[in-house]
């Protein structure tokens, strides 16, 4: 019979040791993919990948014109998100004191950062791609940028309200309207969080497949036309991966190597930019 | 300055904080058009197939494309089933590593571990969906697989989920693959709001003599409960909507099987293997029907848990 003493120690010790074991449980996982990764990813990686295009099954190629167009949309889809994220975000720090706008807006943006993406495909093919009537990279770099928006929108009003209200009153009381306060001083304070949380936003959707499948689709040519269909490297993976053929696989591992050490770098970059905690689950 | 240059001067300010400021409430109100849009499209979307099928679509297990058939009901309980099983070993887990991170870790490594953490949040599912097909589920299958079979097949209650053949792919590993994606969401939601727990409250019960976990289960856990029931629920909707990972692992069937260990399939990996296929405007309807569905759930346990986390950030404005 243990002393009761001696069992809240015993409880204690079992907790503690279980609760280093789920840390130790994640970490496994993420070794694991990582070695997977590398192991699998490393031998096929050569100068060929970044520089031929997709092969059809059963001879050499490369991802080029996947990586191209991955590239071209992403930075498309950036490009339309930030400035509405920003504006967004600026309205709901600065603005949403007081009204219904700012409450319900913050509410609906917290759901849709973490809306199941590939609903979002099937918005932007019911709304764009059936109207022209076939897939192109506009519909991917769309579908992708209604990604960013949430993210962008969270980070920027996160950060402004970092930014101490002394420094607004400080430039209000010099005479400045409240646009140049917010344009020339608050915006620029908050600079370094809102490019961190621009960041992430690009981190997330550099690896979103499900709403490419339904906009951008796939092509196997080189084509810089964003109004055709648009190689993608996470399709390109997806499509590989699931085929039978072995050089497909090969080039999908090496396309997960380059993606998954992009996505992770352009992360650490973020928070290494920025070393505050931001909040984007 | 002359007075009537002022004036205008003023003038031109005040057009412009006005300006200014409905650019950025549009912006804000975009979002609202957007998730109304969103529902709308997709209902217009699946307006045949609720015409054809009614309520019965929700019930109906029949998904058959060549007699123009279709039902919701293998997805939909896919969809719950795997989420189930990833919370089911997702919640220890999270709260084990949101323990140690907030307790028990050293100051200069909870820094690292937290971003490797998240870092598993950051690798993008397709990476998931392969890893758990050419490695996890092969070794699944030879090592832990038979042994389910052999020990919990035969049990009366639990052993009608754990027979069949060993094949790595099926519910049960997409259900482990999605506890492993969901884990970094919920465990940092935990370790935040742990983290705003008064240090005053938890210093009071170590002054009264209680150990760590005393102090975790009964301080920390219950004046954190809805933060950390949030945390959950917004663990619950990444694993409902996570698409690629499911897809490759989950096997496709549209089967109900009583078994956890046979193929399946869920509404998200429906849509990625058959959208593009579907031919007809009934299959094509269906399949945003599901879609729709899939928002719907989603939409109010992400709103669920939204609220959740409000109500804990509300609660500790009004306490300090």
């Amino acid at each position: 019979m243990l002393t009761l003493y001696a069992r809240r120690r015993l409880i204690n010790a079992i907790g503690l040791g279980i609760s280093a074991l789920a840390m130790l449980f994640g970490l496994i996982w993420l070794s694991w993919i990582l070695w997977t990764l590398l192991a699998n990813g490393l031998p096929q990686l050569s100068m060929a990948v970044l520089t031929q295009m997709t092969p059809p099954p059963n001879s050499a190629g490369g991802l080029l014109n996947a990586i191209a167009g991955s590239l071209m949309m992403t930075f498309l889809a950036a490009l339309i998100g930030t400035p509405i994220g920003i504006l967004a975000g600026t309205y709901l720090a600065e603005f949403g004191q007081r009204g219904w706008l700012a409450p319900t807006t913050r509410f609906i943006n917290d759901v849709l950062l973490s809306a199941p993406s590939i609903v979002i495909g099937l918005f932007i093919y019911e709304m764009y791609v059936i109207k022209i009537g076939h897939f192109s990279g506009w519909a991917g770099a769309l579908a992708l940028s209604i990604l960013v928006i949430p993210i962008v929108i969270r980070t920027t009003e996160n950060m402004l309200r970092l930014v101490p209200n002394t420094l607004r009153e400080a430039a209000a009381a010099l005479g400045a309207p409240q646009w140049k306060v917010i344009n020339l001083v608050t915006l620029r304070a908050a600079r370094a969080g809102i490019i961190t949380g621009v960041l992430l936003a690009v981190a997330r959707i550099s690896g979103e497949t499900a709403p490419l499948l339904f906009t951008s689709l796939n092509n196997q040519f080189w084509s810089s036309d964003m109004n055709q269909p648009m190689a993608n490297l996470p399709v390109v993976i997806f499509q590989f991966a699931m085929s039978p053929y072995q050089d497909w696989q090969s080039l999908a591992w090496a396309g997960a190597l380059l993606i998954t050490f992009s996505v992770l770098s352009l992360n650490i970059m973020a928070r290494v930019l920025f070393r505050q905690k931001s909040t984007t689950y | 300055m002359p007075t009537f240059l002022r004036e205008v001067h003023m003038k031109r300010h005040n057009l412009l904080d006005i300006l200014f400021r409905n650019i950025t409430r549009l912006s804000a109100f975009a979002v609202l058009v957007l998730l109304v849009a969103i529902m709308v499209s997709l209902i217009i979307g699946s307006l045949p197939s609720i015409k054809a099928f009614g309520f019965r679509f929700l019930a109906s297990a029949e998904w058959n494309p060549v007699t123009d058939e279709f039902g919701a009901l293998v997805p939909i309980v896919g969809t719950l089933v795997t989420s189930a099983i990833a919370l089911l070993i997702a919640i220890p887990v999270s709260f084990g590593i949101a323990l140690f991170l907030t307790e028990l870790s050293p100051r200069w490594l909870r820094r690292p571990l937290g971003i490797a953490i998240e870092l598993l949040a950051g690798i993008p599912s397709i990476i998931y969906g392969m890893w758990g097909l050419f490695v996890f589920a092969p070794l699944f299958a030879d090592h832990v697989q038979p042994w389910l079979i052999e020990k919990l097949g035969p049990l009366p209650m639990l052993g009608p989920l754990f027979q069949g053949i060993p094949m790595g792919i099926g519910v049960f590993t997409a259900g482990i693959i999605l506890a492993i994606m969901v884990i970094p969401f919920i465990a940092s939601v935990m370790r935040d709001v742990f983290e705003v727990v008064p240090t005053l409250l938890k210093e009071s019960a170590y002054g009264l003599g209680a150990t760590t976990w005393e102090v975790m289960w009964h301080v920390v856990l219950p004046y954190t409960k809805i933060g950390v029931a949030g945390g959950i629920m917004l663990g619950l909707g990444r694993a409902l909507g996570e698409t690629m990972a499911v897809t490759f692992v989950i096997g496709n069937a549209h089967e109900l099987s009583a078994s956890l260990l046979m193929p399946g399939n869920s509404i998200s990996s429906a849509l990625a293997n058959e959208f593009n296929e579907a031919v007809g405007k009934l299959y094509t309807s269906a399949l945003v029907e599901l879609g729709l569905i899939l928002f719907l759930i989603t939409f109010i346990v992400l709103s669920l848990a939204r609220y959740m986390l409000y109500m804990l950030t509300k609660r500790e404005g009004s306490t300090t």
